[in-house]
């Protein structure tokens, strides 16, 4: 997967999580650009993502993640190895 | 597995929320939502549907809240739990509730209950779940601790949660559910690890059943997610260590559906919504093959083979179900005659007098499913239907969306873990009438034979030969009388709820009349089966009695019970000095037949006071002039 088909994969799953269809996502969108992106939502959002993708986040990297593209790097790392 | 499996599959479930969306009625967006909420889905779509159900039930309208139960949870915990709130939520629409769910800030459970939460104070829980988990107040040992040291440790915990306990009673009036403790930590000793006292597995088992017992001795209910877990029921999800150093998290939120409805079936139980009969289908449902084209000797069933061996565990299942209470039916496509016979096929578990209701003809079964209900006198909503057949649980869905219909595995050895993590039939008591239930039902399809055979219904009711004796509720009457109190939804004159320290609160009131009612027939003992409450009042008369609570089980409807339970209430409350019984009348969805309760006894109306619910009714019965009352029951006391 590349890291558009990852990110455009991401788009529903944070469409789901926040209940918002107008949702729109790129790689520098933050938790202060989308309404109701706290802690409890970021838990949620992980979640989805590691169900969909099939991977599991370190609680180190969970620490770390910035915005949506270095969501997107991360996971690309994980399935690309 | 770690998903609701006997939930049916929604073929697009986000398609549909979407067009539930788009329904201008309130009420039936309620209702769709009520409908999504019976199949499966994942915490992303359950939190999804519980933004839109909420929306749904926060319309102004009673009317539209589709018979659901009202019930204030509050969440007292030492996890996270804000992330699990929605999936109680729309748990509670599958088992008929509208819950309102409080959550104390994290931790601060024992500041909530013992100080002072003005927050938890105006919610007025009237269900308090103590959500711990095994890092919580970890007792103080070390690993060379002795077994008395451990056993002390326990025990002062255990204390501690029991005080808790009865601050939450005490306060609120709450009934209260205490998590078990999930043991999460990794073993210190591998195998060996039970076999030291102060192991952290050794000290959490040890906890766990110091809980179970005081929990039973308080009348605590548990929610034994420790139990849950061994079971295999939350998969790896339960206790993740990077959802705990991440958000303390004790349960994933893929888990959030599944701990949803296990938190919501115990409120369901609690609130009386429990399922009370389990309706069977006969071919490839209680033995393999079918009877009308194989005969008694070609069915599959009994040992000797491995599909025989499972529908007997199957049958065994059922019988235990039997056993606490659950009535067993038949409903069955087969001509009557050869399906009873199958019944004497020698390694059967069930016998056809277990069967309270028995219908096996070519009818449809949604048809059948009525009769049923109407055979027992109970709702369809306290039906389960276990059939094999995919296309006849589709119908029954269709038709019935109250039956809960259970969406069976493939391979009949999985039924009765099916069945069992469904979770119809949670109990919140089990009494020795419990026992006698099954019978009991069976007993009553026989008086209804008896009733259709009599020529008339006084002959019939004299011919009963019933005995009923009314006396104070004490202590062995506690338990059954609290049961019967929060279960009992179609005769209930007031519907009121309460715990088992409530009412002995009331029984002990030397002013009040509190009765348990048991009546006996010439065909067998029916039990404990009504319970009146009347008390003074500041809202009526000095000298007058209001009847708080009138409840009775239908299994002994149409029989003048009420009438000699009220020849002794009127005998005691003149003895006591009253001039008057007060009666109340609260309708609700379910308790139509006693609208006229009052009336028929000769109660005359009075204004509803200010103080009661606009809907209520109020009817008074002058002590001074009593009308007689007519019934062929003898009555023993007191």
């Amino acid at each position: 997967m590349t890291e558009t088909e990852i990110l455009s994969a991401l788009h529903p799953i944070f469409q789901d999580v926040f209940d918002d269809d107008d949702i729109v996502i790129d790689s520098e969108t933050t938790a202060e650009d989308i309404e109701g992106w706290d802690s409890l939502a970021h838990v949620n959002l992980v979640v989805a993502a590691e169900q969909r993708f099939g991977v599991k986040f370190r609680t180190a990297e969970l620490e770390s993640m910035r915005n949506v593209g270095h969501f997107v790097a991360l996971i690309s790392t994980k399935l690309n190895g | 597995m770690a998903e609701l499996h006997w939930l049916p599959r929604h073929a697009d479930p986000g398609a549909a929320l979407n067009a539930a969306k788009a329904e201008p009625d309130p009420g039936q967006r309620l209702a769709r939502a009520i409908e999504l909420a019976g199949y499966q889905r994942d915490f992303v779509l359950t939190t999804r549907l519980d933004r839109f159900a909420s929306k749904a039930l926060s319309d102004p309208d009673p009317a539209r809240k589709a018979g659901l139960t009202p019930l204030r949870v509050a969440l007292l915990s030492s996890h996270t739990v804000d992330h699990l709130v929605p999936a109680i939520r729309v748990a509670g629409l599958n088992r008929r509730l509208a819950l309102s769910v409080h959550v104390a800030p994290y931790g601060m459970y024992r500041q909530a209950l013992l100080v002072d939460d003005p927050e938890l104070t105006a919610f007025a829980p009237q269900l308090i779940l103590l959500a711990l988990d095994a890092r919580d107040a970890p007792l103080q040992l070390s690993l060379q601790a002795t077994k008395g040291e451990v056993d002390e440790a326990v025990q002062a915990r255990v204390n501690e949660l029991r005080q808790l306990w009865r601050a939450a009673r005490e306060r609120f009036a709450a009934r209260v559910v205490q998590q078990t403790l999930v043991p999460v930590d990794p073993p210190v000793f591998g195998s060996y690890e039970g076999l030291v006292p102060a192991a952290p597995y050794a000290v959490i088992d040890r906890l766990n059943a110091a809980i179970r017992a005081a929990a039973r001795e308080e009348g605590v209910l548990l929610m034994d997610l420790a139990w849950q877990a061994a079971q295999g029921h939350y998969g790896p999800g339960l206790g993740d260590a990077t959802r705990w150093h991440q958000a303390k998290q004790l349960v994933s939120p893929e888990l959030a559906p599944l701990y949803g409805d296990h938190l919501a079936r115990i409120a369901a139980a609690s609130a009386g919504l429990s399922r009370k009969c389990l309706v069977l289908d006969l071919d490839n449902t209680l033995w393999g093959g079918v009877i009308g084209d194989d005969g008694i000797e070609g069915i599959h069933l009994g040992q000797g083979s491995p599909t025989g061996e499972a529908f007997v565990a199957f049958q065994r299942y059922a019988d235990l179900l039997a056993q606490r209470g659950v009535i067993l039916a038949v409903c069955s496509k087969n001509d009557i005659a050869v399906a009873e016979a199958a019944f004497k096929h020698p390694e059967m578990v069930l016998k056809r007098g277990d069967i309270a209701a028995f219908v096996a003809n070519w009818e449809d079964k949604a048809g059948n499913l009525r009769r049923i209900a109407s055979m027992l006198d109970i709702g369809l909503d306290s039906l389960v239907f276990v059939d094999d057949n995919p296309a006849e649980r589709d119908i029954i869905r269709r038709e019935l969306p109250e039956v809960a219909v259970p969406e069976l595995p493939d391979d009949i050895a999985g039924y009765p873990a099916c069945v069992a993590a469904a979770g119809y039939f949670d109990a919140v008591s089990f009494t020795s009438d419990d026992a006698a239930r099954g019978r009991s039902y069976a007993l009553n399809a026989e008086r209804k034979v008896a009733m259709s055979q009599a020529t008339d219904i006084e002959g019939y009711l004299r011919g009963l030969e019933m005995q009923l004796s009314a006396i104070r509720i004490g202590a062995a009457e506690l338990p059954r009388a609290t049961q019967l109190i929060n279960k009992t939804n179609q005769f209930n004159l007031s519907t009121r709820r309460y715990s088992e320290a409530e009412v002995e609160r009331i029984a002990n009131d030397s002013q009040a009349i509190a009765l348990a009612v048991r009546l006996k027939d010439k065909f067998g003992d029916n039990g404990l089966i009504s319970v009146v409450m009347a008390r003074p009042d500041p809202g009526v008369g000095n000298s007058e009695l209001l009847i708080d609570s009138w409840l009775m089980s239908c299994r002994v409807l149409g029989r003048q019970v009420e009438q000699a339970v009220l020849e002794v209430l009127a005998r005691l409350a003149a003895e006591y000095g009253r001039t008057a019984l007060i009666g109340e009348y609260r309708p609700t969805q379910r308790n139509g037949m006693v609208a006229e309760h009052y009336p028929r006894l000769g109660f005359e109306p009075v204004e509803t006071p200010e103080w009661a619910e606009p809907d209520a009714s109020f009817w008074r019965l002058d002590l001074h002039n009593t009308p007689e009352t007519h019934h062929f029951i003898e009555i023993l006391n007191p």
